[in-house]
């Protein structure tokens, strides 16, 4: 029982930087109905980015752990967003009258790219990070094994829950969020009602870069160490959790977000640790098999 | 009439101010990642700025935007309406016998390579250009493997890699346990790989293309990681080692032996016959995936994935069972796959997952998606051009003279073809080699070629 509530507090916290990557997924297929594979890889830009705020804070002196914190939260989110646009604006909106395939094969091409972009600038080494939040809380012991609840995990949740927050009102209560809706449910009546097309997919990818740049800082701390490869496989991953969950459905990310990441720790804590990517992907094809619209997406309607 | 010298000023103020913006976005975007550079040292990870390289990467976005803003979205000259004859003879007669050209120069490249070598004594490094070609024809025939499924059918395919690492697996277990023979295991590793292809591609192909490519993408990486880890079978990150080589209608090619492919013809024994020999099967096997093609896409069959790819919709409400088509190519493209992956592994006589990363399946995507979506004979010619290019590239000594002695390439190599893929698509997405058409069409051309028009989302 207390290795399972463990591996429960585990999972929850891993689940919710997936779930962080995953909304990026969710909102970019929602309003213009395409998987961005360079999300992924926007999100290790963002740890890697989060890692060199926080070294040059060390440097500079700046050794009070909760201010670093936040600057290096704002700075990655800001400089990360910057990625996002761009890459929209440069491999996505040219395109956007093209063929189907196109914007798939520059969104692939833009993954590699950024993935050699940083390999090559910043070298292939894994990156590590001496632990910045420690300590926690021991909750409870039974039969020898102390269930603990880490600073850092706690970090992750309530972090993640205050975005969701934020990123809920976004959505339903600004312009914004308004406009994003209308993109979503059709682009031509939308740009026909004075809303700028254009500059709510950009936005869209800006914000969906920044929470994937928080998912990277909090990744950078949980694990303690990067590499320019993290995003692949993160990204396949918060994927199959935006699938999950229902694909275009926000708290349907969060909550996919939760069960990837569950079912990934309850996989290595019960089963084998060298499976547990094969655990996450094979319920990507079991989930799109199944139940493809997800747990709260809407059935997709093809229109001609 | 507006004055030409005030049109020229403003033009030059929105250029300028169009280029300042861009040199700030670049310089946020390099100033971190860029600009400074992580190092190891003793007491962990320090940082080392790069301003000279940051100055650098602004600048050039900088004047490039200057440049694409001033001369050429300004320009008043149209390059594609003058286009002299010659050029246009050219370019036709490119596509219509270049196919043969190639057939016939890679035919003749191994015997005109040797005869020169023994007759001249030019000292050419005879071992490794054999083997470089050997590399080309092997991406040539993973590319038109490919090319089935992405540029005919149009179907995403991100895990190509994994019919190739199914095929050379299934290969090299079945001979180091069994003893079976590289002709034997050929046809046994393509069904393999297209059985997995049909296994991977049922469930998926019923949804929206976007997701196929997601799911192979995922698949791939399950591949790698059960071939990595599941060591009773495959040897873990160790490999598999003392893969045979294919033998000529059971003549082995060695120095030792009763009777071997040297000793029966009465040849001198020499290394070199057994590579030129491995050359001749990897460009039968391109030319068989390439001829294949080229047939299939005369039947219904072939017909049905271009519709396909034009117009899904069209296609199911014409009557075309699209999940029946879309398997077909994929479980072709994968079979493929696999016989290029028994080659793979029968040549390097050695493999391991570490040579079925996803980097693979992207160079491979990457080859078929600049010469052109579609297009046989661009894949073949982006295939020499990109791997081929690169190791040129190594060798050349004015680059390392440039960027200092450790520059290497290769490191570039992925970043490049990256980039490629996107500009190919931003500026000519039916590829270098341009041959977006149907094979098939129900009038002959008369006068201007057609052109498919790309279907507008």
């Amino acid at each position: 029982m207390a290795y399972f509530l463990q591996q429960l507090i585990n999972g929850i916290a891993l689940g919710s930087i997936y779930g962080l990557i995953a909304i990026g997924y969710t909102m970019v297929y929602g309003i213009i109905g395409m998987i961005n594979f360079a999300h992924g890889d926007i999100f290790m830009v963002g740890s890697f980015i989060a890692l060199i705020a926080f070294l040059a804070l060390v440097a500079l002196g700046l050794t009070f752990v909760p201010l670093a914190l936040i600057i290096v939260l704002l700075i990655a989110m800001a400089f990360t967003a910057v990625w996002g646009w761009t890459v929209e604006r440069i491999a996505y909106r040219p395109l956007r009258e093209s063929f189907r395939l196109a914007p798939l094969i520059t969104a692939i091409g833009m993954s590699i790219v950024l993935q050699n972009f940083v390999q090559v600038s910043q070298g292939a080494r894994v990156k590590p990070l001496q632990p910045v939040v420690t300590g926690g809380y021991k909750l409870f012991e039974q039969g020898g094994f102390v269930v603990q609840l880490s600073n850092i995990q706690i970090l992750i949740v309530a972090t993640t829950l205050v975005l969701m927050m934020i990123f809920w009102l976004i959505i339903n209560r600004t312009a914004l969020g308004r406009a994003q809706r209308a993109c979503e449910q059709d682009r031509l009546m939308a740009s026909l009602s004075g809303v700028d097309v254009d500059r709510t997919i950009s936005l869209t990818f800006v914000l969906g870069a920044a929470l994937a740049a928080v998912a990277g800082l909090l990744y950078l701390l949980y694990y303690g160490v990067i590499d320019f490869y993290i995003g692949f496989v993160a990204g396949i991953k918060a994927f199959t959790a935006a699938v999950f969950g229902g694909i275009g459905s926000l708290p349907g990310a969060m909550l996919g977000g939760l069960i990837i990441g569950l079912i990934e720790t309850f996989w290595s804590a019960y089963f084998t640790v060298q499976y547990k990517d094969v655990a996450a992907f094979s319920m990507l094809a079991l989930a799109l098999i199944f139940f493809p619209t997800g747990l709260l997406g809407r059935p997709e309607v093809e229109k001609v | 009439m507006v004055e030409p010298g005030r049109f020229f000023s403003h033009r030059l103020k929105s250029a300028l101010v169009n280029a300042t913006v861009s040199a700030l976005v670049a310089f946020a975007l390099f100033c971190l990642i860029l600009g400074v550079r992580t190092v190891d040292t003793v007491q962990g990870l320090t940082l080392r700025p790069r301003p000279l390289l940051l100055a650098i990467a602004v600048g050039i976005v900088f004047s490039g935007r200057l440049a694409l803003d001033l001369v050429w979205w300004n320009r008043t000259w149209r390059p594609a309406v003058a286009k002299p004859v010659w050029l246009k003879r050219l370019g036709s007669a490119v596509l219509q016998y270049g196919g043969i050209a190639l057939i016939v120069a890679a035919t003749l490249f191994p015997l005109i390579a040797l005869t020169l070598e023994s007759s001249l004594h030019l000292g050419l490094p005879l071992r490794y250009l054999f083997d470089l070609s050997i590399v080309v024809l092997t991406y040539v025939m993973l590319g038109s493997g490919l090319n089935i499924v992405v540029g005919l059918a149009g179907l995403l395919d991100l895990g190509y890699v994994a019919f190739y690492a199914v095929g050379a697996y299934g290969f090299a277990l079945l001979a180091t346990n069994f003893g079976w023979s590289f002709w034997m295991c050929l046809p046994i590793a393509g069904v393999l790989a297209a059985m997995w292809g049909c296994t991977v591609g049922l469930p998926v192909l019923r949804l929206r293309g976007d997701y196929l490519a997601i799911v192979t993408l995922a698949f791939a990486e399950i591949v790698r990681i059960v071939l990595l880890n599941w060591t009773q079978v495959t040897n873990g990150p160790n490999g598999v080692s003392g893969i045979p080589k294919p033998t000529f209608f059971g003549l082995p090619f060695s120095s030792t032996g009763d009777v071997t492919f040297s000793s029966l013809f009465g040849l001198k024994y020499d290394p070199l016959q057994g590579i030129v020999f491995l050359y001749y099967v990897i460009f039968a096997l391109a030319l068989l995936t390439n001829l294949v093609t080229l047939r299939l896409r005369r039947l219904p069959i072939g017909r049905a994935w271009e519709a396909m790819r034009e117009d899904e919709i069209a296609c199911r409400s014409l009557g075309i069972n699209t999940t029946v088509t879309k398997l077909s190519a994929f479980a072709t493209g994968a079979m493929f796959g696999g016989f290029a992956g028994a080659f793979f592994a029968t040549r390097q006589g050695f493999i391991s997952p570490e040579s079925f990363t996803f980097i693979e399946s992207a160079t491979i995507l990457a080859i078929v998606v600049l010469g052109g979506l579609g297009s046989q004979l661009g894949v073949a010619l982006a295939a020499i051009a990109m791997i081929g290019g690169f190791e040129a590239l190594r060798h050349t000594q004015g680059l390392k003279v440039i960027f200092g002695p450790d520059f290497d390439p290769a490191l570039y190599r992925m970043l490049l073809f990256g980039l490629a893929m996107v500009m190919i698509m931003l500026w000519r997405p039916r590829g270098i080699v341009a041959s977006r058409m149907p094979s098939i069409l129900l009038k002959p051309q008369r006068g201007v070629p057609l052109l498919t028009k790309e279907r507008s989302a």
